[in-house]
């Protein structure tokens, strides 16, 4: 047995589609919050892979991930903050919920 | 042609992912979730160490598995209850959700599989050692990325600034 990029790309697929299940049934903010960073995770291990396979005297895969890393956290850690300040002013993080601001 | 170590060691990295991934996202206590991402983050990780990228495992590692997961577990502690259920799902939106998720899967699985050239064995590589990487970071030149590099530290000053805004206190 090889192990070929298919082998990789498949269960970070699974990932992914996990990410997405989990953004359309979750109401918890923070869960949401979770599942997104799955699919951002999904998507890293993909550029990784097709660096490795396809292209390995570059690092342009490498890369891309490493500042995907960075701007993941940047945007992990503002959409804490607003969630925070949501609960401050509504006392609850669930989505269905927080309609204040709706027209 | 593999070692098997190296198969075995896949095959635990592949479980663990879709394992973790799916219990993260079916738990219905939040910590635990956060605890299954973070266990996702980790097998993440192991497959960059597998594929020869240890600078970047690293860094996986310390960022993801270090800093976001905390994030969360102290975003989790001040917001709410760590010991309470979430409510049930709605068997309509755990419907639409599963059928969202699978035919996405389905068709992309399937456009995948059915590339056989993308069947290609792994190539040669060495590592690239941490003075490759460097100066790839810290160039000018072509495939050298210095200007990413400084937009992504005035994006993490202006987050930090954003996030002490938006939480302070009035």
């Amino acid at each position: 047995m090889e192990l070929t990029m298919i082998y990789y790309l498949i269960p970070s697929l699974f990932m992914f589609c996990c990410g997405v299940y989990g953004f359309i049934t979750r109401k918890n903010m923070i869960a949401i919050l979770i599942s997104l960073e799955l699919m951002l995770n999904a998507v890293d291990i993909n550029f990784v892979v097709f660096n490795r396979f396809l292209f390995p005297g570059n690092m342009e895969g490498m890369f891309f991930t490493l500042f995907a890393i960075a701007i993941a956290a940047a945007e992990t850690a503002l959409a804490i903050a607003i969630i925070i300040n949501i609960f401050r002013v509504a006392s609850d993080i669930d989505v269905r919920e927080i309609n204040k601001m709706k027209f | 042609m593999e070692s098997v170590g190296s198969i075995i060691m896949y095959v635990v990295i592949a479980l663990a992912i879709v394992i973790f991934s799916i219990l993260a996202v079916t738990t219905r206590k939040i910590l635990r979730a956060a605890t299954y991402l973070l266990f996702s983050l980790f097998a993440t990780a192991a497959i960059y160490f597998q594929l020869d990228y240890e600078f970047l495992g690293a860094v996986q590692i310390a960022v993801y598995a270090g800093g976001i997961v905390v994030l969360f577990v102290f975003s989790i502690l001040l917001t709410s209850h760590p010991g309470d259920n979430s409510e049930k799902l709605a068997s309509k939106s755990k419907t639409i959700g599963l059928i969202g998720a699978a035919a996405m899967f389905i068709v992309a699985a399937w456009s995948l599989l059915s590339r056989c050239e993308m069947l290609v064995s792994r190539p040669e590589m060495s590592n690239p050692d941490m003075q490759k990487v460097g100066e790839a970071l810290m160039g000018t030149a072509h495939y050298q990325y210095l200007l990413p590099f400084e937009a992504v530290s005035v994006l993490l000053l202006a987050c930090i600034i954003g996030g002490v805004v938006i939480a302070r206190k009035r």
